[in-house]
């Protein structure tokens, strides 16, 4: 208490100057703030737009095969087949849980008395909602019976429920809809989310394969799996994976290009570091910033120190420790540099909040998609623990070499020196 | 109280200077004592360090019974505070501080809580008549007044010996005597060891001993 009497005493003599510094240390942590608010707001919305496939998954499609293999040249157009299925579901237990298959029928027309829509229809087994995550709005996903008696049941999203009928999209649930001429009983809606998948309309897998004559084919596999944390072994398992695909359409075990794998596990994880290296550089450039203001308070304390080097040798005269000088000056350092970093701090986050208010709630329409470029771009307790922490080790170094310069100053010099 | 002996001091630098070359000093518990020399006598010098602060090279410097050599900042600094009450010439109060913080400050660094040191230096304030300039920041007042300031700064701490240096020097004849008076009645009442360097044949002529330096020794009478 005493101690930040003392300061604020000797601080306020010079107003503008500590202000003038002061002002570059808040502009340091304004920028590192603002810099690492945006970050958050940038990865934010990569992991919105990638979260509706579950973390632990992967999906398979067919691809061209790359190399001859038993006397077939390359170039050969691979189609996931019944086959492909049973192996992802029989032949992996110890890492597959759920296995789901997907089949596309494009240019579907959806209507319902005289209004009708334009769509396509995917069909899905019941497993697949679980691994791409379907947001219903009302009524529910395909079931296992659905799936095994082929009933024509579909699931639509929100906007074409719209177009087919007026008012609540959920009160189309149980009425009958065509497509093309075939009838089906509407047994959910999906919720708009700016995804594919809710332009689309939901069938059972088993019933588009009957109706349009898909024999045993599939066009996409999707499964769940557990017990690969690591990088090298989700390649090991992919080598496996593929080397049993590959073997079922005759394609060289090794052919990377007969199917496609596409594992959101190590597509995760290579994000997630990805996201490291971007939030570590947003700080370096953050802390670059801050270097300049901490140098700045550095300069003004050695001015003080040298100003002061008459009263320092005054105090010293009459019993001041070097210890107590040191410990004036560093706590002078870190509360200025604190008083201004928290409110450099403030601002940035005001900046934060008004990026969020601005372009937060904004998608942008690339013409293909639309997206959120920010998603809640605001720093985290976390770091704002962070930077308090950097301030005061900010502090205490700007304050350092200023502060052995007051502690070794030498009394007789010092009252000398008038 | 002060016991010096043999005492060297060797200002190094590109020419090495022999400042103090074997100081024989004795002064008694409840002394006044002046010393005396021309400029470049090694007075200064000697202050310093029978003031703690500067060392010496060779001998032995006693104070109250303690030996004082070598010793580490800190200590120093400690032995200042608690043995040792400056009056310098300039008078050297801080001057964003009031006068009673000024006289405050030694206190504060031995670790007095707040109040109690305000109490004693406002006693000690009383004492130098001046409790109505309490409030007073040292540029608002004279030279004289200043210099009682800093004397209630000297005493406040208790210390085993005043060290004056040049008390009057920047006072004028009638204040420079009020002073003296000052210094010879607290000397008388208090028994306070008093020690004041001067160039000044009267205000020597004041104190009970006079010791006269030349050329870095004590002159024998």
């Amino acid at each position: 208490m005493e101690l930040l009497a003392e300061i604020w005493q000797a601080a306020r003599r010079n107003k503008l100057r500590t202000s003038l510094t002061g002002f570059a240390v808040a502009w340091g942590i304004f920028m590192l703030i603002v810099l690492l608010g945006a970050g958050a707001g940038l990865i934010n919305a990569q992991r919105e737009n990638q979260g509706e496939w579950v973390d632990n998954s992967m999906m398979v499609f067919g691809g061209m095969t790359s190399k001859e293999y038993e006397g077939l040249k390359e170039g050969r157009d691979i189609r996931l087949n019944q086959g492909d299925i049973a192996i992802t579901e029989t032949s992996f237990p110890q890492h597959i849980d759920q296995v789901g298959a997907m089949l596309f029928e494009n240019g579907a027309t959806i209507s319902l008395g005289a209004n009708y829509v334009t769509s396509s229809l995917r069909g899905i087994y019941p497993e697949y909602a679980t691994i791409q995550k379907v947001k219903l709005r009302a009524g529910r996903f395909i079931n296992a019976i659905d799936q095994q008696q082929q009933r024509k049941v579909i699931i639509m999203g929100e906007r074409q429920a719209r177009e087919l009928l007026r008012g609540d999209a959920a009160q189309l649930i149980g009425r009958r809809v065509k497509v093309g001429q075939i009838a089906y009983t509407v047994v959910g809606i999906m919720r708009d989310d700016d995804s594919q998948m809710s332009n689309e309309a939901i069938v059972p897998f088993t019933t588009l394969r009957t109706i349009y004559n898909r024999a045993d084919r599939a066009d996409r596999i999707a499964f769940t799996f557990h017990g690969l944390q690591t990088e090298e072994q989700n390649e090991a398992f992919e080598e496996q994976y593929r080397a049993a695909l590959n073997r079922n359409h005759r394609a060289a075990p090794d052919d990377a290009d007969a199917v496609w794998i596409w594992n959101r596990f190590t597509q995760a994880m290579q994000m997630e570091r990805g996201t490291t290296i971007i939030e570590t550089a947003l700080w370096i450039i953050g802390l670059l910033t801050l270097l300049s203001g901490i140098v700045g308070v550095s300069n003004i304390m050695l001015i003080t120190v040298r100003e002061r080097t008459h009263e320092f040798g005054i105090r010293k005269a009459i019993g001041a420790t070097p210890f107590s000088l040191l410990r004036v000056i560093i706590t002078e350092s870190v509360l200025v540099t604190g008083f201004f970093g928290y409110i450099g701090m403030f601002l940035g986050i005001m900046a934060n909040l008004y990026m969020d208010y601005s372009l937060g709630a904004k998608p942008i329409d690339t013409g293909l998609f639309q997206t959120t470029i920010f998603v809640n771009p605001t720093v985290s307790l976390s770091t704002c623990i962070g930077v308090t922490v950097v301030l005061i080790v900010a502090g205490t170094i700007a304050g350092l070499v200023p502060a052995v310069k007051a502690a070794r100053i030498r009394p007789i010099e010092a009252l000398r020196a008038e | 109280m002060i016991d010096l002996h043999n005492v060297h001091k060797t200002y190094r630098g590109a020419q090495p200077l022999h400042v103090l070359k074997g100081i024989e000093l004795h002064i008694d518990r409840g002394e006044l004592v002046s010393i005396m020399g021309a400029s470049g006598s090694g007075k200064s010098t000697l202050l310093n360090i029978l003031g703690i602060l500067d060392d010496y090279d060779e001998g032995e410097y006693h104070l109250d019974g303690t030996l004082i050599r070598h010793l580490s900042e800190t200590r120093a600094a400690h032995y200042r505070n608690h043995m040792i009450g400056f009056i310098f010439q300039s008078f050297n109060l801080i001057g964003f501080k009031t006068a009673v913080e000024n006289v405050e400050l030694p206190l504060f660094y031995q670790g007095v809580s707040r109040s109690r040191r305000h109490q004693l230096a406002m006693e000690g304030l009383e004492r130098m008549g001046l409790t109505d300039w309490a409030q007073h920041y040292p540029n608002e007042m004279s030279g004289g007044q200043r210099q009682r300031v800093a004397i209630a700064r000297a005493l406040i701490a208790k210390p085993s010996i005043i060290l004056a240096d040049e008390p009057t020097g920047a006072l004028d004849s009638k204040t420079g005597v009020e002073v003296m008076e000052l210094l010879k009645q607290l000397n008388h009442d208090d028994g306070i060891t008093m020690v004041i360097v001067t160039h000044d044949a009267s205000v020597a002529a004041q104190t009970n001993r006079v010791i006269r330096i030349k050329d870095g020794l004590i002159e024998q009478p």
